[in-house]
């Protein structure tokens, strides 16, 4: 199982990178894409949407099953990935180079207390599907 | 504490091949090996190839046969007019309620055999072995776990076999829904995906020799996961989701496999007769971007229904389904489908979606 170590990750299988200008950027994890089989489509929160840190910010549907995405902090949606309306495929293939959404962050102290790669790990060992 | 799960003859080059094993119907299986959708696009593509060991291959022999059969199944056995021919019937219970469907073959004069689901097939034997036995027909009923099942389903699916396991051969002009060979290799141009191909039933001992000359000669391998969306697009029932003992052929979209003629009693055939089909059967093709799943509720002008089997067909990119809908809905309608809290946008078709690769229906 691929885990980047300069991420931050999520107990909900979510990845998120600590973009310069202090927006977050958000994916799902390759234990994820694994446990869901074939991507086919992808419904992601539109710019301008807020969320609070847990709430329910959009879907992926596999071949197997739908899967709730979260967010992982709160904040006000920037833009979400328009090119995975035709390549969902994408997110099997390459799971943390391919993003789902961005967020502006409400709360920087959220983001400092996400899971570091050891903390996923534990997570993604204990699930499984 | 629960069994252990039964494997086929293939286990072990499966898990060779990198699939990711799953538990069905008691059996530790391949659900792909690497991409389901790549192993579906193969499939009406080129050829792909399916361990079906899990079903059970069951033949039934002796003077009895035909006239147990006939008496046991909807169809009738009575149409199987040569050697090699196939029928697909469902088994009924005494209310008309669906036990399993199958195929059953005529090998020769006394000898036929069915092939059933593997979640059913043990409550299938003991079901006919008490059905034979009451009604007193001298037949032997005799399941071939000796055997295994290899699917090679696909447009060159038949060429790349004769040249992998020149076997095969003895099928080389057979019509479909054929089969040739005997008891020990037969070789069925059957299958669950709407592709041309075989169904072969070999000795066990040779599943593997048989699976590593079809990977070699550029079958690919396939899994459940891939054989679940093929056979959706193709119109075809799954046995527990499409029907099951609560619901009649008719209500299946069955009708067409039950032979109701005054000569000819069979098991539920009474039950059929009194009673009304409760539904229609019918194909779901959602036209709004999401995907359906099974037991999603279908609004249509003429009420609820529900989804049985719902996903996504990759050869359509689009989700399709089938459902129960009440009686009078027609393919053409426009019907909302309740996807997780959202109504989409769908219509009713007539399936198969798919059938040799080409694309039936259209929003």
């Amino acid at each position: 199982m691929q885990l980047p170590d300069n991420l931050k990750y999520t107990e909900t299988h979510e990845w998120v990178r600590r973009e310069a200008d202090g927006t977050v950027t958000v994916g799902i994890t390759d234990h994820a894409q694994e446990q869901l089989g074939d991507v086919v489509f992808v419904d992601m929160p539109a710019a301008g949407r807020v969320l609070k840190k847990g709430e329910e910010a959009g879907v992926i549907e596999s071949v197997k099953a739908a899967a709730d995405i979260y967010a992982p902090v709160s904040g006000e949606i920037i833009d979400s990935n328009a090119a995975l309306a035709d390549a969902p495929e994408k997110i099997n293939q390459a799971p943390y180079e391919t993003w789902l959404f961005k967020i502006k962050p409400q709360d920087a102290g959220e983001v400092q207390n996400l899971l570091d790669a050891a903390g996923y790990r534990k997570v993604a060992d204990a699930d499984q599907h | 504490m629960t069994a252990a799960l039964k494997t086929t003859a293939l286990n072990k080059v499966h898990r060779e091949l990198g699939a990711r094993m799953v538990p069905f119907a008691g059996w530790d299986m391949p659900l792909h090996y690497g991409s389901q959708l790549r192993e579906h696009e193969r499939t009406r593509a080129v050829a792909a190839m399916f361990d079906v060991s899990h079903m059970l291959v069951l033949d039934i022999t002796g003077d009895d046969a035909r006239a147990f059969l006939r008496m046991l199944l909807a169809n009738d056995v009575a149409k199987l007019d040569a050697d090699g021919s196939a029928l697909y019937s469902c088994m009924l219970n005494d209310d008309g309620g669906v036990l399993d469907d199958l195929i059953v073959y005529a090998v020769r004069p006394g000898f036929f055999r069915a092939v059933v689901n593997a979640g059913t097939a043990d409550g299938d034997l003991a079901w006919m072995t008490a059905q034979r036995n009451a009604r007193g027909y001298a037949c032997e009923l005799r399941p071939r776990r000796d055997l295994a099942m290899i699917a090679v389903q696909g447009p060159r699916a038949r060429d790349l076999a004769h040249a992998a396991c020149p076997a095969t051969r003895v099928a080389e002009n057979i019509a479909r829904f054929h089969a040739a060979g005997d008891e020990a290799l037969w070789v069925a141009r059957t299958g669950y995906t709407g592709e041309d191909g075989y169904e072969v039933m070999l000795p066990a001992g040779d599943a593997e020799r048989w699976w590593r000359a079809l990977l070699a000669a550029g079958v690919t391998p396939a899994g459940l996961g891939a054989r679940d969306t093929l056979r959706l697009e193709a119109g075809m029932n799954l046995y527990g989701q499409d029907m099951d003992v609560d619901h009649t052929p008719y209500e299946a979209g069955l009708g067409w496999t039950v032979v109701m003629d005054a000569q000819r009693d069979f098991i539920g055939k009474r039950a059929l007769a009194s009673r009304e089909p409760r539904y229609d059967f019918l194909g779901i093709l959602l036209t709004d971007k999401g995907v359906m799943r099974a037991h999603q509720t279908v609004r249509t002008a003429r009420g609820a229904g529900e989804l049985t089997s719902g996903g996504f067909g990759p050869t359509l990119n689009a989700s399709i389904g089938l459902a129960r809908v009440p009686r009078g809905v027609s393919p053409g309608d426009a019907v909302d489908v309740e996807v997780r809290d959202r109504a989409l946008h769908a219509q009713v078709v007539r399936p198969p979606f798919v059938r040799n690769g080409r694309v039936l229906v259209h929003a």
